[in-house]
Order: C-alpha cells, then structure tokens, then sequence
C-alpha cells in the first residue's frame, strides 16, 4: 500500500517535470498582442509559483476504481497557470509552476525549502496543519508568500496563524456555518450528530457544534461511529440499530475520509435526510455547479483534463489566480506588493459563485460563498439571503473579526 | 382518460389554427428573446405583448442580434457551436454559420458584415464573413471572453473577458488587438454611444460600469450603484444600453432586479427601475419607446415605457430568458 502510494508519487513527480510546463507552452502558442500603449508597461514580471501535496494516506475501504484521481489538485493549479498565461499575456505577464508531490509518509518541508530556494516566491501547500506551520515557520523572513490551499482546520486561522500564510481552503467553521444556515433556514433545527474516529472528524464534530450554537440549532443526540472498519456489507442491518436515537430532524455525519457516511442514507431508523460531510454536503466547489459562469470554469477544465474538477482542484486553482489576478493590478510580482493587493479593500477575486470572494485582513482566509450539494445537484449556495452582516453576509460563515483569536505579527 | 387527450389534441389543433391565421399578416414590430434553457427563442408582438411564436433553436441559445434591415436574426446556438439565422417574418432557420466554439454573444458589423463572435471557452473572438460563411480571422483574447462592442464607424472592435478582467479593443482592419483596459471583475458588455465618444463597459461582480474615452482609451469614470435595501453585492452590472441621442444610458443590474437610468453628460444614476429577477440584457424598440428587458430568473421579459421611465408590463418567455433583440 505504501509502496504503492510512492511510486504513485514519483510518477506524478516526473510527468511535472517532463509534461506540465511543456504542456503549458503548447497549450499557449498566440504571441502577445502587441500593446499600443508600450511605453507606459513596465518590462515583462514572472510569477514563479511551486506546489507542495501531501498525498493522503489512502484509507483501507478505497479500491482501485474508486481511488481519487492521482492529479487532484494539480490540475486545477495547471488550469490555474493556463488562465493566468492567456490573461497575462496582454500586461507581459508570465507565470510558471514547479510541483513537488511528497508521499504519505515524507516529509513536505525539504519540498517546501527546495521550491523556495530555487526561486519561487508564492508557494501553495496541500498538507496536514501541523507540516503547514513548520513551512511556515522555516520560511518565515523569507520573501515567499505561502497559500493554503488544503488544510481545513480551524486552528490555523485561530491561534496558529501564520502572517506568511494565506488561506484559500474554507475551514471547517466555515463549511459548517454554511450548512448550519441553510438547515435553519428549512427549519431542520434538531441535528443527531455521527462522528468518525479519526481527528479530523472530531474538529469538524467540534465545528458543528460551534455552528448549531452561533446559529440556534440543538444538537439533540451524538454518537461516535465504532463499528469497525467498511461495513458496507452489512450496513443495511447495523445502521438502523445504530441510528435509534429518538427523534430528531436531520443527521448531521463528520466523516471526512468517507469511511461511513456514505452508507447511512437511507439504511436510517427513522425517515431522515443526511448533510456535513456526506449527504448533503458543504464544499468549495462540486461538478454540478453551473451558475454563474461556472459552466465555463467546469469546460475549461474538462477540456484540459478530461474530468470533473473537485473542490481541490478548484481551491488550487483559487490560489493560482488569487496570486495572478493580484500581479494584474500591480504589474508586479513583488511578494511585498502582491501581498499588500491580495489585503487591499479594492481586492476582489471572481470565483464563478455570484460574488467575489477577498482575503479576511485578520486571519488571511479567503472569504467566499459555500456550496451545498449532494450527488448530482447543487442545492444552494450559503450564505443564506436572510442572514445579513454590516460588512458583508460572507464573513457570516467562519471567523468574523470579533470572533478572531489569530495574532498576526 | 381517452377523452382527455382527444380534448387536448383538439385544442392543440385549435391553438395551430390560430397560429397559421396570425402568420402572414406580420408587419408589427416584434421582439426576439434567446431562451437559455429550454433551447427556444419566443417571438413577442409588441403591439399585443403576446408572444406570438416559440421557436426550437439549437441548444442553449444565448447572444441575438439583427440585421441592419430587420430582416435575419442570427442566434449563438452556445452548446451546438454555431450561430443560427433565422427570418424575422418566416421565423425559419435560414442558414447557419460557422461560430468557433461555445459562442456566447457577438456583434454585426454596422454595414451588416462580419459578424464579431465571443468563444467563450477558447479564449478567443472569431470573425465571420455572413455572406459566404468564410472565417475571415481568430483573435486571441482573454479568458472567457464575452462581451462585443462596435464602434459606430465600425473602426474598432471591443471583446471583454470576463475572467482576465479586461476590456481588448481590436482594429477591425488589421484584426489585431491594440490595446487592454484593465476593468472591474468580470466584464460583460460593451457598449459605444452612438456618437463614439463613450466607450461603456459593465463589470458584473465588480459591482461598476466603467465608462472609457476611445480616443485615449483611458477610463474616465467608473459608475457605482447603490440601492437601499439591496445588498451590495447582489448589485451587479449586465446589460447596457445608451438612446440614439447618446444622452441615456440603461444599465441592467443582475440580482439586484433594478435596470438604473444614467445620465451620460453628468455620469449619474437618475433613478431605478424595478424589474424581473436576474435581469440579464436590454433591447430598444426601433423607435426608442420602449425598452425590454430579459430577466434570467423568473422567467419572464420586463417592458420599460423609456419616455415616462416607467415598468408597463411583464411578459412570460421561456426558461431562463438571456437575450433579446427586436425588429421593425
């Protein structure tokens, strides 16, 4: 399995290597049009951005068929830079991607230290909280602007900020609070709530909870799922014996491996809709979005990998533009002057959800709408139109100013 | 059961009967609404404001224009990559025309020829001869490109990308892009007074119209609205539209189901109007009483008296409503 995981790996290394920037310069063959106004461009700026993914360790239920794609992620950071090229091309801007995949069981930082040293400036990291803060902490004075793009946890924005780090992944009090206005506003205000075993379950048990409190629901029941390990086979018995907890309006799952949580529908004691991790879920991004202008982003991107984007691969591709559409506005690609962009009030990133999404001066997260999806259909997008805020309904989802405890230094 | 179809089928054969009456005698001015999402395009008779014909177009049909005389209407069948023509009396698909991918909108060139189209998914802006159907150019744009705007005097052509944030203005003669104007996010429609000395561009997330002078290229001011009780972020600039006097400007405002009445001299907002939900783009009658627009989400097109500056009426299209154009 690890070997597996590693050589899975090093494949994906070497076609970056061999393929991606090749690829790149194929894919975008149209010279720059020539600018009227030459004079007043100020000389070609090269955004030099590198990738670090951890991969995860692969859980025991995941067969072959069903493994995540072995590009996730990557992508839509290639999507990212092909966009940034076709934009930037008109302003002499130029964009290039290294990408470093470490396996389950290497270590990011080396990765980290190496694209930093080879002269990449803005780095996006797909890796567990706590690598994140040692990369950013080994960074830290140096002229690199590290982008989350992976880590989910709250405690990155909250006590364990990092001023050098900008966080494009929506954490999990976001993604929860998102939910949580949406099962208010249908009235499903009595939640059971089904937590996993593993730590990343019980943060995102934790969030919920801080949801259904800043948001008036009642958690009327709680269980830990301790049925051991894939128990697809016999779900259709264990689950109902399982789920006999009174009533209640809704199951809420925390499951973010998806060991369980996909085989409680509909094997329910009572009648119940399921939401939070499966069932109804709360995502970045899902391939039945559509609306605006999303159906563009969702083509482009099939044409250029022949699948669906998943929301990581859309948040790589959030990051990668985020950095590009800042260099736009300043015709720079300073480090110190993209990073006062990306914190400007004027700062304002198109993410194909109907608004614009833009960094949280107090804890680097980027703001932005929450979809709620199940299978095949987008259901909604969070915030709810009935929850207001004076600055905007966005910062109703996660950690408002008042709420930060994060300490930028 | 049995009698309930039969009924129906006597209706349905009642309803082409009235159809087949009212087809030839079609002098009245008539409005054409491009049905994103149900592959049609309704015709409204807008003496009667009744819709007088639905016609099944290629998929998702979105940009629609006319020929200067009234008499084509070509139509960007978006999912079946092509433009359609269609006959404006007939209501028959004439003749289609090659569009490059995923066309979205376009625009005619003031004499009739080419036609300028925005593909969306290729980052470029196809130019077509609609004679013989040649393609005479492929421009490079931005990503996403959409909005088409023509110089009156036909010299300059303008495309917006709505993800590079851009406005490119191209020389029609040479095909090749001279100059980008950095805008507000996503930029949908461009638009040149009819003197051609105000370029207007919408910027639908970006919440602005920026309005350019093309002698400079330079943005000489960017509009903003506000409107109390809407949130400002579901404030978002679509379709725009100036009078043949160049002295007002209609700007479609998204969610926010207001169209804004902008004077263009002072580059104020003079008042908003009330529409359908996610109004989307506009269209004058050919005498400039009436404006339409198409509203996205209820489905339905809002006629706006242009004199008194009031709505009259609304009128159910089909689904998702996107674009409109309307003849003589």
């Amino acid at each position: 399995m690890k070997r597996m995981v590693r050589a899975a790996a090093a494949a994906a290394v070497l076609s970056f290597v061999g393929g991606t920037f090749a690829a790149v310069a194929q894919e975008n063959p149209a010279p720059a049009p020539k600018a009227a106004a030459a004079a007043a461009v100020p000389a070609e700026q090269s955004f030099r951005v590198g990738l670090v993914r951890q991969m995860p360790p692969l859980p025991p239920w995941i067969a072959p068929l069903t493994a995540p794609p072995e590009n996730l992620g990557v992508a839509g950071a290639e999507l990212g830079i092909r966009d940034a090229l076709a934009s930037g091309r008109f302003l002499k801007l130029d964009y290039k991607l290294e990408t470093e995949v470490v396996p389950a069981d290497g270590d990011p930082l080396p990765a980290a230290q190496k694209l930093a040293e080879a002269g990449n400036n803005y780095i996006l990291l797909d890796v567990p909280a706590a690598q994140l803060i040692r990369i950013a902490d080994a960074l830290k004075g140096k002229d690199v602007l590290l982008v989350n793009v992976g880590a989910p946890d709250d405690s990155l924005r909250q006590a364990d900020c990092r001023a050098n780090v900008f966080h494009v992944a929506p954490n999990r009090a976001m993604l929860t609070d998102a939910l949580a206005q949406f099962l208010m506003t249908k009235r499903w205000r009595n939640w059971f709530l089904f937590v996993g075993r593993t730590e990343g379950d019980r943060l995102y048990a934790e969030a919920v909870r801080n949801s259904a409190k800043k948001f008036g629901a009642k958690i009327v029941a709680e269980k830990v799922w301790d049925y051991g390990p894939d128990a697809r086979a016999t779900a259709q018995s264990e689950v109902p014996r399982a789920t006999q907890v009174g009533e209640y309006d809704i199951l809420v799952i925390a499951d973010e491996q998806g060991e369980f949580g996909d085989i409680l529908p509909y094997n329910t004691w009572l009648a119940r809709p399921t939401a939070g991790t499966q069932g109804l879920m709360s995502l970045s991004w899902h391939p039945t979005m559509e609306n605006w202008g999303a159906a563009q982003l969702q083509s482009r991107f099939f044409k250029q990998h022949q699948r669906m984007m998943q929301p990581l691969d859309f948040q790589m591709w959030e990051g990668i533009f985020s950095i590009a559409s800042a260099g736009m506005k300043t015709r720079s690609s300073e480090v110190d002057k993209i990073r006062a962009q990306l914190l400007s009030p004027q700062y304002d990133l198109p993410v194909f959800k109907g608004v614009a999404a833009s960094f949280r001066p107090w804890d680097h997260q980027l703001r932005q709408p929450i979809l709620l999806t199940h299978a095949t259909n987008t259901v909604t997008l969070s915030p709810q139109q009935a929850y207001l805020h004076q600055r905007t309904p966005l910062d109703t989802l996660g950690f408002d100013q008042p709420e930060s405890r994060c300490k930028l230094d | 059961m049995t009698r309930r179809i039969l009924l129906s089928a006597g209706l349905a054969a009642a309803g082409l009967m009235v159809m087949g009456e009212t087809l030839p005698a079609q002098a009245q001015v008539r409005a054409f609404i491009t049905n994103e999402r149900d592959h049609t395009m309704s015709v409204v008779d807008l003496d009667s404001l009744k819709v007088i014909e639905t016609i099944k177009t290629g998929r998702r049909p979105r940009g629609v224009t006319a020929s200067p005389d009234g008499k084509l209407i070509y139509v960007a069948a978006s999912d079946d990559n092509r433009v359609e023509v269609y006959d404006s009396k007939t209501f028959k698909l004439v003749k289609t025309l090659r569009s490059g991918p995923d066309p979205e909108l376009f625009v005619l060139a003031p004499s009739g020829n080419p036609l300028y189209i925005a593909n969306e998914d290729d980052n470029m802006v196809t130019v077509v001869n609609v004679e013989n159907n040649e393609l005479v150019a492929e421009i490079p744009v931005g990503v996403e490109p959409e909005g088409m705007g023509v110089s009156p005097d036909g010299k300059f052509l303008v495309n917006t990308s709505e993800t590079t944030n851009m406005a490119h203005v191209i020389d029609t003669k040479t095909n090749e892009v001279i100059e980008n104007i950095l805008v507000d996010s996503r930029p949908r429609i461009a638009e040149f007074r009819k003197d051609g000395k105000q370029l207007w561009v919408s910027a639908e997330v970006g919440g602005t119209v920026a309005v350019i002078d093309p002698s400079n290229w330079k943005i000489i001011k960017k509009i903003s609205f506000e409107i109390p009780g809407v949130n400002k972020d579901a404030i978002q600039p679509v379709g725009v539209r100036l009078t043949k006097d160049g002295k007002k400007a209609f700007v479609a405002l998204g969610p926010a189901n207001r169209v804004a009445v902008v004077d263009t001299g002072t580059l104020e907002v003079e008042k908003y109007l009330l529409v359908g939900q996610r109004v989307w783009q506009l269209a004058f009658t050919p005498d400039e009483k009436l404006l339409i627009s198409t509203n996205g989400n209820s489905n339905d097109i809002s006629i706006i008296d242009v004199g008194t500056e009031k709505v009259t009426k609304s009128v159910a299209v089909g689904r998702s409503p996107w674009g409109a154009v309307v003849v003589p």
